[in-house]
């Protein structure tokens, strides 16, 4: 229990950092994260520069910031975008049944098919490149994965006692759905949506690098990581910043993933 | 070594959970001699389980041995080393476990699986082996032996799988044989089949049998000897018939009590009339196709039964697994489609949908089987007893929390309101299922194996709940159960089904004591009473 509260603490403060750092980045940052100064270019780490600076001499702390904004609230909308729509498709599929259950999952099951990449990249042509596409289109990738989860469990859950029980006391499908089958699948949804933040900033980092993400010059800890590649043994801050930013950021959301997950069933409080 | 002697010696075992210090089992010494059937009896956490697998060396992580020996033949197994333990069990000490359906691999054939233990402790060749498996499948009856050998672990039933699992443990002729709960799992019929073999090969083999149960039914009727366990301690132990005729030890005695016993028939106060009734009602299942080019078939589960529940009455259904009782309760609750015939309530037809069905539901309710996934575990207690009054037009929160509180002081959980299932017993939660299904006063409740997930103290006192409320609310009844015993103590009537049909059907009284088709006698032969 203690080393649970611990776990929630450390999360929960890797968490508010980020965010209190993309809210400061909006009002201040040391410098232009887009002002090139190629005199100062590729230095390394020093007073005037905590990071560093990249091969356009932008100062890499400053772009780290502003990108803590775009980085975050696009893996973060997106998760809640697949996992909204994922439990709605999901919960219908399995408690419904029947041919809602086929044709939703045939549906699903060709989505899943196409590698996301190559999903997403169709997706972002149609609708073109911007925050708002890259969002959705992302979206409309992870979501078969949580439909995948949310419909096996549902299955199972369905033939749990209780919810016939809650049929035999004569509640309508939709309540029953709704009271006895939806919050029972929170534990696996809450798993597959932590690990699902850091699959979704890496996805983020390589349609930008195949520039349908966040155009550049505005940075993303995407696009930040993956212009480093080429420096990566002349300068190693380059990549060191973003990749550290990423990874305390997944290590934040999955800590405090779990231990949401745990909150929020009776059994383990 | 003469016949008496004793060959496995506990003494002054102890053993303790590690997290808590607290002890499983504390200073239990019994013995065990050549070729008898001996019995340890106790409820759930009487540490039964846990002194049997410490003889084998098979404790679960978190327990740890605290104290006393346990020796064979003047050997010390706590001190064996673990290649010296691993030579022993299964050449000499056996185990059947409780569950059939998750202790055979469902991924090996029964030969190979069967063959496993002769390969490690025998020099036999394949052929060798191959025959004698064969020999004892016959032996323990098993149907065409030949194909049975190449057939995989689901194709057979759970008395089957018991009979394999027998069947693979004898082979190997041990001196002691461990059965921890074999027969829970199954149905009154197979459960006297599979003992019956025990009891016969063991005694062809010499095998010492140490059978594991919180049924004093079974023991009664197989062992010799009896050690009675509770909290951890050894209450009382003896020969089986002085100890069960006259306990000295109040805990016994308490068991001895909680058996069932028949009540005395109740007088109906006025004349009857059908609260519900099933015409030819029939359901069948579709069963998938076998093989690529097979025919889907379907099958009958509930085959053209007639049966009528009067106002008031507990109606008892009994059967064997697979004759169709809990699917025959379901579909008078409409919870199964029927595929022919109707039910009535109050003689009109229940509707397949709509506000006469949800009309039906209201005065109908059901308690399952299973206390553990009845209940919702995201739900609290109050909340879930409150359900079924939300759907009662024109009842304001402040009558429904009044009634909660009424319900849950007549099962005898008042203030229990706030708590979560996960924090309540198994024999609590029933009760917390009963109130569910009661707190609407229903006029009919089936009540599925209410009481068999249960210790048999718990049993006694929720049957004695449920007659209780049932005196007080004078709802019907459909009790389905494969315990005849639960059966007397509550039924006015009793309906025996077979394969989906009722083969017999009339009072308590007549159909225990002049039971007039086969199967009744079978099933009444089967039961272990005292």
């Amino acid at each position: 229990m203690r080393a649970l509260r611990a776990n929630a603490l450390i999360g929960g403060v890797l968490i508010g950092t980020v965010m209190i750092v993309a809210m400061i980045a909006a009002l201040w940052t040391p410098y232009d994260p887009l002002a090139i100064d190629l005199l100062a270019k590729l230095k390394s780490p020093s007073a005037a520069h905590l990071f560093g600076t990249d091969e356009f001499g932008r100062d890499v702390l400053s772009r780290a910031m502003a990108g803590a904004a775009a980085s975050g609230s696009i893996a973060l909308f997106t998760v809640i975008g697949a996992v909204v729509i994922g439990t709605i498709v999901g919960v219908l599929a399995g408690f419904v049944r029947g041919w809602t259950d086929r044709v939703l999952m045939a549906f699903n099951d060709a989505l899943l098919a196409f590698p996301g990449i190559l999903l997403a990249l169709a997706v972002m042509v149609i609708v073109g490149a911007s925050r708002f596409g890259l969002i959705l289109a992302l979206t409309l990738a992870y979501a078969p994965s949580v439909v995948r989860v949310v419909r096996g469990t549902v299955l199972s859950l369905r033939e749990k006692e209780y919810v016939e029980a809650s049929r035999m006391i004569g509640n309508p499908e939709w309540l029953t759905m709704m009271r006895h089958v939806l919050p029972n699948c929170i534990a696996p949804v809450a798993v597959l949506s932590t690990s699902m933040f850091g699959w979704v900033l890496l996805s983020e980092s390589a349609l930008s690098f195949l520039g349908l993400g966040v155009a550049p010059p505005a940075p993303t800890w995407g696009n930040m990581l993956s212009g480093a590649r080429s420096y990566l043994e002349s300068a190693v801050w380059l990549g060191l910043a973003p990749g550290l930013c990423i990874a305390l950021t997944l290590l934040g959301i999955n800590l405090l993933g779990d231990a949401l997950r745990d909150r929020l069933d009776p059994r383990m409080r | 070594m003469s016949e008496t002697a004793s060959f496995l010696r506990v003494e002054a075992l102890r053993l303790v959970a590690e997290r808590s210090g607290k002890a499983v089992v504390n200073d239990v010494s019994f013995d065990v001699r050549r070729g008898e059937f001996l019995a340890i009896v106790g409820e759930s956490g009487s540490g039964k389980t846990m002194a049997a697998r410490a003889i084998l060396g098979l404790l679960p992580p978190g327990i740890r041995h605290a104290g006393g020996r346990i020796t064979m033949d003047g050997t010390d197994l706590l001190g064996l080393a673990p290649d010296a333990m691993r030579r022993l069990r299964g050449a000499q000490i056996g185990m059947v476990f409780q569950e059939p359906m998750v202790s055979l691999n469902p991924a090996m054939r029964v030969g190979a699986q069967m063959a496993e233990g002769l390969k490690l402790h025998t020099n036999e060749s394949d052929a060798q082996i191959r025959a004698r498996i064969l020999a004892m499948l016959g032996r323990v009856q098993i149907r065409d032996p030949q194909r049975c050998i190449d057939a995989w672990p689901h194709e057979f039933s759970g008395g089957m799988r018991q009979r394999i699992m027998l069947a693979s443990v004898m082979l190997l002729k041990p001196a002691l044989l461990i059965a921890d709960e074999p027969t829970t799992a199954l149905d009154t019929l197979t459960q006297g089949e599979v003992l019956d073999l025990m009891t016969e090969l063991a005694r062809e083999q010499g095998t010492a049998v140490l059978l594991i149960t919180h049924n004093l039914g079974l023991v009664a009727r197989y062992a010799q000897r009896v050690v009675v366990l509770c909290q951890g301690e050894r209450v009382e132990s003896g020969e089986t018939d002085q100890v069960l005729r006259a306990p000295s030890h109040p805990y016994t005695q308490q068991l001895v009590d909680a058996l069932p016993r028949r009540a005395p028939t109740q007088p109906s106060a006025h004349t009857p009339r059908p609260l519900i009734e099933a015409r030819q009602l029939s359901v069948a299942f579709p069963v998938a196709r076998r093989g690529w080019f097979g025919r889907a078939g379907t099958h009958i589960a509930v085959d053209a039964v007639d049966l009528t529940v009067h106002e008031g009455e507990t109606v008892a259904v009994v059967g064997g697994s697979g004759s169709g009782k809990t699917t025959l309760g379901r579909a008078m609750l409409r919870l199964a489609r029927a595929s022919g015939g109707e039910v009535r309530f109050k003689g009109v037809p229940v509707a397949s949908g709509g506000a006469a069905l949800q009309q039906f539901r209201l005065a109908c309710q059901l308690v399952f089987q299973d206390p553990y996934s009845s209940l919702n575990p995201r739900q609290r207690i109050a909340a879930c007893v409150e359900e079924p009054l939300k759907l009662v037009p024109g009842m304001t929160a402040a009558q429904r929390a009044a009634r909660v509180a009424e319900v849950l002081d007549e099962v005898g959980l008042a203030g229990y309101g706030p708590r979560f299932p996960h924090e309540l017993s198994g024999g609590q939660r029933q009760r917390i299922a009963i109130a569910r299904a009661i707190v609407r006063r229903p006029a009919f409740v089936v009540a599925d194996e209410p009481v068999s997930a249960l210790d048999m103290s718990i049993q006694a006192q929720v049957l004695a709940l449920f007659q209780q409320l049932q005196k007080q609310h004078g709802f019907a009844c459909l009790f389905i159960s494969h315990d005849l015993a639960a059966v007397e103590q509550i039924a006015d009537r009793v309906v025996v089904m077979e394969a989906g049909r009722i083969v017999e059907q009339g009072p308590r009284d007549d159909v225990f004591d002049r039971p007039q088709h086969a199967y009744t006698r079978a099933l009444l032969a089967a039961a272990p009473i005292l």
